[in-house]
């Protein structure tokens, strides 16, 4: 996909996990803006998946590890076509499927996830099956920051270097927040890229907002021949509304109606700007 | 009840071979493991399929999230780890991985119960059934002899949706029934190891042996006749065969290698209850108190999950 398209999609996308927070009064909006760019890369630039191949094994997978930004992905699937995107309108209301984290009910969902430190275990199971069958299926997972003190990940971590699985990407969505507070408070992560190679896992730091260079290292995996990859992706919970940006009460806040119409605004005029420089 | 008669192989060893068996013309069996090889006898199979096993260290939560990763890829795997890590470590991987995720994993508890003996609690896994019949979605069975084993291995690898599984280590005997019907096994249906008209014994896996030696010293030494059913399956519940054989009228003792907090007992019990059963009722299993040391037969024995202890809490039972 062109990187204009790209970059209108993100906009776009941003402001349709507003709309369907503030309409279900509920929501992760803090993280599912921090991830959309890296989620709007994967499934419109990277990964051979789409409502057309979803029933084929060869299909390639995403897991999303950090389950509580589920917003963003069922937007990103709506606007794959996966699912009317309508549906939405029902998200978090009683008997509706699209509940709060994610589910294999919805087209387009990989596994049920929501329990933390779960997607990279699920993830290596299943490259290490991929490989078993020779296949050129590659598996993506996105993890939260504040999830790294879970121990299943490092498990995994052991495992999918012990296993050589090179068809294993996973993402760290770096925005240094979680629930309490910065990381750096509730428990540090840092030095991660060291503790992670030294884990045997090729490391990667990029710019989790500017899809030209997520869309570059997403398409030349792996990164390291024989070796899981691992991207820490440095983001900004709540990008692209001002007054959201690395402010911990989004984190799962909803906006007000004043917020919210001050959110869109924002995010039409970046549309503007972008059409702008577009012409 | 003495450690070696009538055993055979280890529903363990049985496990192994059908196993072995299956992944011979069936490439997507997959085996994972938690350095539990050898103490699972699965090295033979690592052996002769060595790219069908799956090593994953010790780290269960792995262990679990793994196989559910490889099933959700279309691979039968089979996750064998002891029970008692299995089903407490990597529980919510169970919960969710597994069974709300319908991950078809065949999840095989080894090592069951107090198989482990003076190894003490860290050990043993009295509580599988309990924590397990709370989540949906998955079947748990427990074999009571090698026939059993073989049939639920075999039952397992067809099946699409998840099950847990558990035996023990030491030699059972090959098949329980006195005249032995190969094709007396499915899952989700009780089998019945001996007719009897004057009490009824409701078993699951290791701990229907007891019961048979049981029912021996009372037609023996009392003239009392015992029906005995192996509950293979707690659940789903056989409850067209609970049902009828409550409806007899006749008192029941259920036995189980379990905590008697939320197992096969008090899974037959509501069962009955609600249906409006009042036949005396009795469960046998482990007290809810620090386990006694000691061998698998002797914390058995203490218990009185024991031909003698079952002997005894039969006749207490009419006395009631």
């Amino acid at each position: 996909m062109q990187l204009e398209e790209l970059k209108r999609k993100s906009i776009e996308n941003r402001k349709k996990v507003l709309q369907y927070i503030y309409h279900a009064k509920a929501g992760h909006t803090g993280g599912s803006l921090s991830i959309l760019d890296i989620l709007n890369v994967l499934y419109n630039d990277v990964m051979n998946v789409s409502p057309e191949n979803f029933d084929s094994n060869d299909r390639d997978r995403f897991i999303q590890s950090k389950g509580h930004s589920v917003e963003a992905l069922y937007v990103v699937l709506a606007d794959k076509g996966f699912f009317p995107e309508e549906d939405l309108l029902t998200m978090c209301q009683y008997n509706s499927p699209y509940i709060g984290h994610p589910t294999k009910s919805i087209p387009g969902i990989e596994q049920n996830t929501g329990g933390l430190g779960h997607g990279l275990p699920i993830s290596s199971g299943a490259a290490l099956a991929a490989k078993k069958d020779n296949s050129a299926v590659k598996v993506f997972t996105v993890l939260g920051d504040g999830e790294m003190a879970e121990g299943s990940n490092w498990e995994a971590m052991m495992f999918a270097a012990h296993y050589k699985l090179d068809n294993l990407c996973a993402i760290l969505d770096y925005n240094k927040l979680q629930i309490t507070a910065p990381n750096a408070d509730v428990m540090g992560l840092e030095p991660i890229d060291q503790k992670i190679e030294a884990f045997g896992w090729a490391v990667k730091h990029v710019d989790g907002h500017n899809l030209e260079e997520l869309s570059k290292t997403f398409n030349s995996l792996p990164l390291v021949e024989g070796k899981p990859t691992f991207i820490i992706a440095h983001t900004t919970k709540g990008k692209g509304i001002s007054y959201m940006e690395n402010v911990l009460k989004w984190h799962h806040g909803v906006p007000s109606k004043e917020q919210y119409d001050l959110a869109m605004e924002e995010l039409d005029l970046q549309l503007q700007e972008l059409e702008t420089v577009l012409k | 009840m003495e450690e070696t008669k009538t055993a055979a192989a280890a529903n363990l060893e049985v496990f192994s071979e059908v196993l072995q068996n299956l992944a011979a013309t069936d490439k997507d069996i997959m085996v994972v493991t938690s350095d539990s090889r050898g103490s699972g006898k699965l090295v033979p199979f690592g052996q002769k399929y060595p790219e069908q096993i799956v090593e994953v260290g010790i780290a269960e939560q792995n262990l679990v999230g793994v196989a559910a990763g490889l099933a959700s890829m279309g691979k039968k795997a089979f996750a064998v780890s002891p029970a008692c890590f299995l089903t407490a470590r990597a529980l919510e991987q169970i919960k969710n991985d597994v069974a709300y995720s319908d991950n078809s994993v065949k999840l095989i508890g080894i090592s069951a119960g107090v198989s482990y003996g003076a190894l003490g609690t860290t050990h043993h896994s009295l509580h599988d059934y309990a924590v397990l019949r709370a989540i949906n979605n998955i079947s748990i069975l427990a074999p009571a002899d090698n026939f059993e084993t073989a049939e639920a291995i075999k039952a397992a690898a067809q099946m699409t949706s998840p099950v847990y599984i558990r035996f023990g280590k030491k030699g059972m005997p090959e098949n329980l029934q006195q005249n032995p019907d190969p094709s007396d096994f499915k899952i989700g249906k009780g089998r019945i190891i001996q007719e009897g008209s004057d009490l009824i014994f409701i078993a699951t896996g290791e701990a229907v042996l007891p019961c048979v030696e049981a029912a021996k010293l009372l037609e023996q030494e009392q003239q009392i006749s015992c029906k005995i059913i192996s509950l293979h399956t707690i659940k789903p519940l056989d409850t067209e065969l609970l049902l009828a054989a409550a409806a007899t009228g006749k008192p029941i003792i259920t036995v189980e290698e379990h905590s008697v907090n939320g197992g096969l007992g008090e899974a037959v019990a509501s069962l009955l209850f609600q249906k409006g059963c009042t036949n005396k009722f009795q469960i046998v299993g482990l007290p809810d108190d620090h386990t006694v040391s000691g061998s698998q037969i002797e914390i058995f024995n203490h218990y009185g999950i024991s031909g003698e202890g079952l002997k005894n809490t039969a006749l207490n039972l009419f006395q009631l």
